[in-house]
């Protein structure tokens, strides 16, 4: 009995998401095609790529408002310094690095300075958006290298290499998660900071390591755009973050910290990329996407809170989507 | 004297629990009584009936002789009862006398007669005998003047009734001494007053006479306290003798496996010196601000140290990082067991683990050894769990603490520093406990533990350190101990105190 409840439990993002598709497919002509869904897979490789270590970040009860603005900083400079130097390598590694620095900027001011990590990554939100205005005087700035667009339009085995890029994030960060120190420290840490300290976990290293993987990541999936639109752009990814947090939280990513799976941000990512490539099917204007994102943002933080809580003024959840700790309760009580 | 306040076979049930079965018991007015019990054996639906939060399945509350039947709180209020809780309920960022007259602020045409509310908050502090300024924010407050304002709220409703809950649970010793000298005074004022703890020292000091609870059930009624041993009361409070809850196993001593040599940080007063043996079990006895955490948090290195050393078998410890000490073999058992102690939602094994695993220095989790020796730990200390992967939250704080001491097995600590080891956990798991401290110095380990339950520490320790405003006060052999003994070290003495400061 026990075991298929938590069975039911751990399928219950997965039964979620074949339901969205399969009523996505059954509502939206095309929906379900080849073509679609390779470009429904490929439009959330952004939001993909970045959610697997905004889980990291939430994980640890903090969030991380600056990497809308990191991904169009890394693409810039990327341009710029490819166009001064002809460097392919060197540009991209001017991304890297330049996204690396604003996490260990992040990490460092909450970690040690202990400042509350929205109020920080709001302010690098701010500061590092205003650079990539500076970097490229407020223009679009045209890569002169044919070869750097591979990274955003090549394929391996047919596969996209944005595609392939987020796969390897989803599966590196997923391990990194479950089956390292590292990650099972992430969750401690979340979970109950004073806790992990007095265990004996290195709670600084932590916290500011994983602001610097979130920073390189973000920085990543900004040249890899700018690789896919073939210029940088210091205006683009505006509001990326707050995308990033809605398919985490609708994956089951607690705001609250210690709880968080890889499987469930995946979930979250196609749910969040399923709906917004239907609404585009449909030929929903893009005034009204505004509204259903946000939309599911509420809806996610909801669904966060009744996870919590088990129930909400009298309405309950079916028992495979409650917490575990909640059916422990009910069944030992 | 007449009863002010009685409780007449009161009863009262919640699904599957009997939280109280025919409780009878009264107050008089110019009585201080005491309500004592272990955790759950009814003190808090006591007071919940007579703050009306809870109405009485059978039974009733008499105030004055007559019957009363509280709608809610403020039936309650009304009646003259005024409940002083752990909590205090005040608005943090309003002023002394706003928070005083909360509800009832004098008003003229509509506003606030700010010049009559300043008179009558005045009058409420000269009465409680504080040096309050009325216009300081509460916020700004220690927390034992905050705990006078929550009384001169019951004060400025003449409340007749007033009912302490766990009042001193986060006062300091020179608190303690100012909150008992007033409710000295609301006696003298012949009010009836309802005095629950769990410290024995102070119902023995305020109290004229005790009922103890038990398990939902009134288990004993001593009327007058002067005539009582601090025995009796812990047997009827536990329902068995000391001998059997404590029972204490003699063992020989090694080497020392501690040595504290003039260590000085924050919340010690005076360096400390002392040396631990492999196989003792040292306790540190003292009222709450003594010094007993701070200095166990300096030797684990999560406060900074201001002077002197520390060396475990006498290799010197590099102060200042948990992590050291971790790995010099210390491990921590914290007092505040929810906020540093647990990973609330993670899983039994994962709690136990969590320390070993970040002194191995390897990346990747070994899932095979962790789940072997988290099993075998669960088992040992009869940890009672649904499985190993059962959120920790929702176990017994018995058995929460089982699996931090096993977390420390786990990790292969030699030196156990437990901070209040049985805070909060019943009678039954604290013998539970008190064996598994046994067994950890019989296996050569040194076990520091702290304790504010005097009959506690003499019943476990071997030896004693009371600890007395961050000084320690002295060491008492286990031979020696009494309550009179280690009281008299541990009760600032007036006239050196100030002296000292």
């Amino acid at each position: 009995m026990r075991a298929s409840a938590s069975f039911l439990r751990g399928l219950g993002p997965l039964v979620l998401l074949l339901i969205v598709f399969a009523g996505l497919g059954l509502l939206v002509p095309d929906f379900l095609g080849l073509r679609n869904m390779r470009g429904l897979v490929l439009s959330v490789t952004l939001v993909g790529t970045i959610a697997t270590t905004m889980m990291l970040v939430l994980a640890l009860r903090e969030v991380d408002l600056s990497v809308g603005s990191v991904t169009a900083l890394s693409g810039v400079l990327t341009a710029v310094v490819i166009g001064q130097t002809g460097s392919v390598a060197l540009g991209i590694l001017a991304g890297l690095v330049a996204g690396a620095l604003v996490g260990l900027l992040n990490g460092w001011v909450v970690a040690v300075l202990k400042v509350n990590s929205l109020i920080v990554t709001l302010a690098t939100m701010e500061i590092v958006r205003g650079l990539a205005f500076l970097v490229s005087s407020g223009e679009a700035v045209s890569i002169p290298a044919e070869r750097f667009y591979v990274l955003g339009s090549g394929t391996l085995l047919g596969i996209n290499y944005p595609i392939w890029i987020m796969l390897a994030a989803f599966v590196g960060f997923g391990i990194l998660l479950n089956c390292t120190i590292f990650g099972r420290n992430v969750l401690a840490i979340g979970g109950n900071p004073e806790a992990a300290r007095l265990a004996g976990v290195p709670v600084r290293r932590v916290r500011i390591s994983v602001f610097v993987w979130q920073g390189a990541v973000a920085a990543l999936a900004g040249i890899v755009l700018a690789a896919r639109i073939t210029s940088g752009q210091p205006n683009t990814s505006q509001g990326l973050e707050l995308a990033v947090i809605s398919a985490c939280v609708l994956g089951g990513v607690s705001l609250s910290g210690g709880v968080a799976t890889i499987a469930g941000v995946v979930i979250g990512v196609f749910i969040m990329g399923a709906a917004q490539n239907a609404l585009n099917l449909l030929d929903v204007p893009t005034f009204y996407q505004y509204v259903v994102r946000g939309g599911i943002l509420l809806a996610a933080v909801i669904f966060d809170r009744l996870r919590q809580s088990g129930s909400l003024r009298g309405v309950s959840l079916p028992h495979f989507l409650r917490p575990a700790a909640q059916q422990q309760d009910s069944s030992t009580s | 004297m007449t009863a002010l306040l009685a409780y007449e076979r009161v009863g009262k049930r919640f699904p599957g629990v009997v939280a109280l079965d025919d409780v009878s018991f009264s107050v008089a007015a110019g009585e201080v009584r005491a309500l004592m019990g272990e955790n759950g054996a009814g003190k808090s639906t006591l007071l919940k009936i007579l703050a009306g939060e809870y109405r009485p399945d059978s039974g009733g509350l008499r105030i004055d002789g007559a019957n009363v039947a509280f709608g809610g709180p403020r039936d309650s209020q009304a009646s003259g009862v005024a409940i002083i809780h752990q909590e205090l309920h005040l608005a943090p960022d309003l002023t002394v006398t706003e928070n005083l007259l909360l509800g009832r602020m004098p008003a003229r045409g509509g506003f606030i007669d700010r010049k009559a509310a300043r008179r009558e908050a005045e009058a409420i502090l000269s009465q409680l005998g504080e040096a309050i300024d009325p216009d300081a924010r509460v916020r700004s407050l220690p927390i034992g003047k905050r705990q006078m304002i929550e009384i001169g709220k019951a004060l400025a409703r003449d409340a007749r009734i007033i009912a302490f809950d766990e009042p001193t649970s986060s006062l300091s010793a020179t608190e303690t001494r100012t909150l008992m000298r007033i409710i000295a005074d609301l006696r003298r004022d012949g009010r009836a007053i309802l005095y629950v703890s769990h410290r024995m020292e102070e119902v023995f000091e305020i109290s004229d006479s005790v009922t103890v609870l038990r398990d939902g059930r009134h288990a004993g009624d001593f009327p007058d306290v002067a005539a009582l041993s601090q025995d009796r009361l812990i047997a009827a409070m536990a329902g068995r003798t000391i001998a059997d809850i404590y029972a204490y196993r003699d063992r020989p001593h090694g080497a020392i496996a501690v040595r504290i040599a003039g260590l000085l940080g924050p919340g010690l007063r005076r360096p400390v010196d002392l040396d631990v043996r492999e196989g003792e079990i040292l306790g540190f006895f003292g009222l709450v601000g003594a010094g007993r955490s701070e200095l166990f948090k300096l030797l684990y290195g999560a406060a900074p140290v201001a002077a002197g050393s520390v060396s475990i078998a006498g290799v010197p410890l590099v102060p200042g990082d948990p992590r050291r000490a971790i790995a010099a073999g210390l491990g921590l058992c914290p007092e505040d067991r929810k906020d540093e102690a647990i990973v609330p939602l993670a899983g039994v094994a994962e709690n136990i683990a969590i320390a070993r695993r970040n002194i191995v220095g390897r990346p990747m989790v070994d899932e095979r050894a962790e789940a072997g020796q988290t099993r075998s730990l669960i088992d040992l200390m009869r940890v009672k769990t649904a499985s190993a992967a059962t959120p920790i939250a929702t176990l017994s704080g018995g058995n929460q603490q089982k699996a931090i001491i096993a977390r420390w097995l786990a990790a292969d600590a030699r030196i156990l520093l437990m901070d209040e080891p049985t805070r909060g956990i019943d009678v039954g798991a604290r013998s539970e406990i008190y064996a598994h401290m046994y067994r950890l110095a019989e296996e050569g380990r040194t076990i520091l533990f702290a304790s504010s339950d005097m009959p506690e520490v003499m019943g476990v320790a071997d030896r004693i350190v009371v600890m007395r405003e961050g000084a320690v006060a002295g060491i008492v052999p286990r031979s020696d101990a009494t309550s009179d003994t280690l009281l008299r070290l541990a009760l600032p003495d007036a006239g050196r105190a100030s002296a000292d400061l």
